[in-house]
């Protein structure tokens, strides 16, 4: 039988196929480069049956004149063209297309690495370079390579102060940055019911620093039930058993709050053994942890305390933000002394809103902890939500379990 | 496709923040990528890489889809690239910039010649000739063209 990515590409691994690609997206980043390779093309008209879509979300709002009218030439491009166009404060490309753009089944392009987020609904999701891009907006489609895919086999559910990060954080450190190059993972198993739409965009999220093409999940009732919820109808997609290249159990009542320590996503200790680290910067957000759940749940666990550090909250979109503040979350966040930054991507790529100065340390939310990504000299520890809040309390790297 | 050039030896899992950091993206003007290549891995790195064939460990080109991690590489003179593995991102932005990238797992010699023929299936390198796997069909003809952009006006 055939994975999940083989049936949607419709061909076996191995095969090289062109495809029609159903969502293409860009950012402020990889769009501009892609306008220039679109013109060196000749484009005039964009491929007819593909959805196009650009989020100003990368360095937004612009951090000076350069990046300014950068942006000012790809806005007015999306802007004149059939492209449906979100501006600086709308939120994270990846957040935007999953908040009711994605149907399962459906072959996603974004120019971001992290486009593998949106496998979580049961589509092809994959990331490409500004050129690849610029021929998408050329032709509606691209060729693919049909990825081999690993088996990641979900039991159990979650104890204690474990979250969905730090089981992303423990694959990634079993398969290696690169052990799941050219392939894609699938994430089955009983364990895989149990998870929210918010929980599995984690692990989708978290795929490419892997190395995957992909990270797929089956639409099941939770898909379609977030799916109605956003004004889609969407039927589910049957496992069916198949063969993997490699195969890989994770039990979830085994997860324990872990961090991925400067400067690889694939080096993870327990947060236990890092406790007491000294911390310059808590940052909440990005395509990994800035949804409304990850908020709340930061909320829940800062309120009526204040935070020991700066700690810089950033949600992932507009949407995301108005609920924190009908719901009270946001003043939570405020009231325990965190700042909030415009929807977008923050300092996670190291350009502005936060970025850290030499010797600093941060712990975030995100999902890179490359040397200098965030300031050069700045020190990254990747971890979740609850070990962000616990750690924001003390001042210092801290158990999400240690009260 | 021939080449030849000066190897620059490299480790494994360079990532793309290596090759061109974040701080250096935003610009129109293109030898600033050159200019800054490698800059964190390496400062002394970038004026060598006139004429270089990189040759690295696994998993070169790790991480962001940033293109401008590639046209860096081929601003600053690089002939070609060779590692056991490549990220699945930079190596399509490789061949789309017309950027030879060459999957071996070579011994890497600082200084030394390497020369290619990758239609040939060839490295020559640390006195040895090694056989390679071609590229696909499809990357062949966009390498050829020159790139995705040449390819794409030739196609229309």
């Amino acid at each position: 039988m055939s994975t999940l990515s083989e049936r949607i590409l419709g061909a076996a691994a191995g095969e090289y196929v062109d495809r029609k690609v159903d969502r293409a997206y860009a950012h402020d980043g990889t769009g501009v480069l892609a306008l220039e390779a679109w013109k060196e093309m000749g484009g005039d008209r964009l491929g007819k049956e593909t959805g196009y879509y650009i989020q100003f979300d990368h360095i937004a709002p612009a951090n000076n004149g350069t990046t300014a009218t950068l942006q000012h030439e790809l806005r007015d491009f999306a802007k004149s063209s059939s492209m449906q166009f979100s501006d600086i404060g709308c939120g994270i490309c990846h957040q935007l297309m999953g908040e009711g753009l994605i149907l399962p089944g459906e072959i996603v392009v974004g120019a971001d690495s992290h486009s593998v987020t949106l496998g979580a609904f049961g589509a092809f999701a994959t990331g490409v370079g500004a050129t690849d891009m610029a021929a998408i907006w050329l032709t509606g489609e691209t060729w693919f390579r049909v990825p081999e895919s690993v088996g990641i086999h979900l039991t159990g559910r979650f104890t204690g102060a474990a979250e969905s990060k730090d089981l992303a954080l423990a694959y990634v450190a079993n398969l290696g940055t690169d052990g799941a190059t050219y392939q894609a993972l699938e994430f089955v198993g009983d364990g895989v019911h149990a998870l929210t739409m918010d929980e599995r965009l984690v692990l989708s999220n978290l795929s490419v620093e892997a190395g995957a093409k992909a990270g797929l999940f089956y639409a099941d009732d939770v898909t379609v039930r977030y799916l109605k919820e956003h004004g889609q109808d969407a039927a589910s997609q049957e496992y069916e058993p198949c063969s993997y290249r490699k195969e890989l159990d994770l039990d979830l009542a085994d997860i324990v709050p872990l961090v991925a320590v400067p400067h690889r996503v694939d080096t993870v200790k327990p947060v236990d053994a890092l406790a007491g680290t000294p911390l310059d910067q808590v940052f909440v957000g990005t395509c990994t942890n800035g949804r409304y759940s990850d908020l709340a749940r930061f909320a829940r666990l800062v309120k009526g305390k204040k935070v020991a550090v700066r700690t810089l909250v950033i949600p992932a979109s507009a949407a995301i933000l108005k609920k924190t503040i009908r719901t009270g979350v946001l003043a939570d966040i405020l009231e325990a002394g965190c700042t909030i930054g415009t929807p977008g991507c923050g300092p996670c790529l190291g350009y502005h809103m936060g970025v850290l100065g030499k010797g600093e340390v941060c712990l975030s939310t995100a999902n890179r902890n490359f040397r200098n990504r965030m300031g050069v000299g700045g020190e990254i520890y990747l971890g979740s939500v609850a070990t962000a809040a616990a750690s924001a309390i003390h001042g210092e790297i801290t158990s999400p379990g240690a009260g | 496709m021939q080449g030849r050039g000066t190897a620059v030896c490299l480790p494994a899992d360079v990532d793309t923040d290596l090759v061109i950091a974040g701080r250096y993206l935003r610009t129109r003007d293109r030898s600033v990528w050159a200019t800054h290549a490698f800059e964190d891995l390496d400062p002394t790195l970038a004026p060598r890489l006139m004429g270089a064939v990189i040759i690295a460990g696994k998993n070169f080109g790790c991480g962001s889809s940033r293109e401008q991690a590639v046209l860096a590489l081929r601003e600053a003179g690089v002939v070609a690239v060779i590692a056991p593995s490549f990220a699945r991102i930079f190596f399509r932005n490789a061949i789309n910039i017309g950027l030879p990238l060459i999957e071996s797992d070579l011994t890497c010699e600082e200084g030394s010649p390497v020369a290619f023929d990758l239609s040939e299936g060839w490295v020559d390198a640390g006195g040895k000739r090694h056989m390679i796997r071609p590229l696909s069909p499809r990357m062949q003809e966009i390498l050829m063209a020159g790139g995705l952009v040449e390819y794409w006006r030739a196609h229309r």
